[in-house]
């Protein structure tokens, strides 16, 4: 296909649907830290290594292991102290190697939405039996190790099979956040069932910030004060999402929670902001708008 | 399009690691560990002296700092060289001036190669920690075991000749380790390991034998990943370095339990004219607290072993 189809056009020019938040808020505003777990050697995906290195890649391997072991303290204690939850995207193997991670979101009242099994387990490839398969096992683990249902979807690794859509809407999912189109959520087109996404960013996302964009800690503060900033004086109109998508292993640094933590005492500084988790966002937005976000998208056209 | 089953198997999803080489703790759930006087933060700083044959292979990867344009890549052979010649002797003397400490991770052919700057080494005090062969040499998975065994082994007899200490410590080029690798370095009585940058504190490695100790040295205070790959500037660079002293040194406060701190400099970076003077503000920064602990690494980790027994 050229264009997945999932959603028609809809200009942000003024005229759009507004968008009420919960207590008038101008900005949904949530975090999504990725508690994840890299494989030291995992089988080959033939479309994707998983590590640059021969296993064991000691280098790549042992980078992401501070996030369990040291970062995620850090990024937990930061939150904990704005009072602001966290929506994890949950490799959910991670209940089974650091289940104590996982009560500790738990007792705090975070959300659990999935990010696959294994960080290192990719879709590329899969046929729907197996994709389906990916899928329960989330529901399942998360049903049975914390009690929640399981309502959002980021693909693992952001790894995608051109069904991948379909399958969480048809296993009873209502939102996922692979698609960086938009600052409101989106209808989505899927064969069966009711799925938005939801705002989650990739320029927020301490991965590109820090490993792509290579930002310093306190400018990638700056990134993160200026971006609310803006989607908040929007939010006046009409209501804005921001999302801040974290891992402990980049976040959770020594030289970098202070700057996060800065940017997260300015935002909780004002009125007006709604904390909210993923399928929060995700519920208000399907009862309140979601039809009318329908009716006054554009149809797009052919390309020749 | 399907995947073979076994893609969707998973061996080795189990409580704690997916591997047996150290065992799943998170750093707030251990006894809490204290430095002596009573320091907050440990300062390990580590010095790398490396040597980048002009004909290297880049198998089975190009480690950092490779030489990579058409043979002969004369402009980075030069430029790495300049840290042996010049810019070692710069970070020397910051150093110096302060008194503090520092374990420099060398690649045995350095010594051979550079018997007077070994003699620097030896009369600034450093410890002596190798760091392999040299940069063309590295141990990764799938290498044959005996020829690591005889790698390992000839690194720390060819250091322990050319400075008369036989290393404590050890780093792998590129920080690349084969499955065998902690093994073989407990066996060859190395005390401690510099390869898994996974914690804030040292750890156990779980080796057949003996005690291996993993000494994580941090990614975030390394100059050429944050100077020279992340292209930052060297006064974020000290900026960065200060921000994570602060840190560590408010955490040990608050948890009532110390940190380690390390700063990893190769002298082709911050031995610049233009660089070094960001390091030495950064030192005084962290230098003006006084719960800073200047240590080599065997210090560092003798101290950590007496309160920490295996087992």
């Amino acid at each position: 296909m050229r264009d997945p189809g999932y959603y028609d056009y809809l200009p942000y020019d003024g005229t759009r649907p507004v968008i009420t938040w919960p207590g008038g808020a101008r900005v949904a505003f949530w975090i999504a830290p990725n508690i994840e777990f890299y494989e030291i050697a995992p089988p080959v995906n033939p479309q994707r290594r998983a590590w640059p290195r021969p296993d064991p890649d000691v280098l790549n391997y042992a980078y992401r292991d501070y996030g369990n072991r040291v970062g995620f303290e850090r990024m937990f204690e930061a939150m904990q102290r704005y009072g602001i939850r966290g929506s994890t995207s949950l490799n959910v193997a991670m209940c089974d190697h650091c289940p104590e991670i996982i009560e500790q979101c738990a007792a705090a009242g975070w959300e659990f939405y999935s990010h696959g099994t294994y960080n290192t387990r990719f879709t590329l490839g899969m046929d729907p039996d197996q994709e389906r398969a990916l899928i329960r096992d989330s529901i399942e683990t998360i049903r049975d190790r914390t009690g929640q249902k399981l309502d959002g979807w980021l693909a693992p690794a952001l790894s995608y099979t051109e069904n991948t859509l379909d399958l969480v809407a048809e296993m009873g999912l209502s939102y996922v956040c692979d698609l960086f189109h938009d600052d409101q959520p989106t209808p989505l087109r899927v064969r069966s069932g009711k799925l938005v996404s939801i705002p989650y960013s990739l320029e927020m996302n301490d991965v590109i910030a820090y490993n792509v964009n290579l930002l310093t800690p306190r400018r990638y503060g700056e990134v993160l004060r200026r971006q609310f900033d803006r989607l908040y004086r929007e939010g006046e109109r009409s209501g804005t999402v921001m999302c801040i998508p974290l891992h402990p292993y980049l976040v959770g640094r020594p030289h970098r929670i202070a700057a996060f933590e800065e940017a997260l005492a300015h935002i909780a500084g004002h009125d007006g902001v709604w904390f909210a988790t993923g399928r929060e966002i995700a519920a208000h937005f399907t009862a309140n708008h979601y039809d009318a976000f329908v009716q006054a998208s554009h149809p797009v056209g052919e390309a020749s | 399009m399907t995947l073979d089953p076994g893609y969707l198997r998973y061996p080795r999803r189990r409580y704690g690691m997916d591997h047996d080489l150290y065992r799943w703790s998170m750093l707030r759930q251990r006894p809490a560990v204290t430095w002596p006087g009573g320091a907050k933060v440990a300062l390990l700083i580590v010095p790398v002296l490396e040597w980048f044959p002009l004909d290297m292979a880049n198998k089975p990867f190009a480690p950092p700092g490779a030489m990579s344009t058409a043979y002969p890549d004369l402009r980075h052979y030069t430029l790495r060289d300049y840290g042996n010649r010049v810019g070692i002797f710069r970070i020397l003397d910051e150093l110096a001036r302060r008194g503090l400490k520092a374990t420099a991770a060398i690649n045995a052919a350095v010594a051979l190669r550079y018997p007077a700057l070994i003699g620097a080494i030896g009369r600034a005090g450093c410890e002596v920690m190798a760091h392999g062969r040299d940069m063309a040499h590295l141990h990764y998975g799938g290498m044959d075991r005996e020829a690591e065994r005889d790698l390992i082994e000839t690194t720390l007899d060819q250091l322990e000749r050319a400075t008369g200490q036989r290393p404590r410590g050890w780093m792998s080029p590129a920080k690349s380790q084969s499955w065998a690798t902690p093994d073989l370095l407990q066996a060859a009585g190395v005390t401690y390991c510099c390869d898994w940058d996974n914690d804030d504190l040292p750890y156990r490695m779980t080796t057949g034998t003996g005690d291996l100790v993993a000494l994580p040295l941090s990614p975030d205070s390394e100059d050429q990943a944050i100077v020279i790959r992340d292209h930052h500037s060297e006064d974020a660079f000290a900026q960065e370095l200060c921000d994570q002293f602060d840190l560590l040194n408010a955490e040990a406060v608050r948890t009532g339990s110390a940190r380690l701190m390390s700063i990893t400099l190769h002298p082709w970076v911050t031995g610049q004219p233009y660089r070094i003077g960001a390091l030495a503000a950064a030192l005084d920064h962290i230098l003006a607290s006084p719960d800073v602990w200047s240590a080599s690494g065997t210090e560092i980790v003798e101290a950590w072993q007496t309160q920490v027994p295996p087992g």
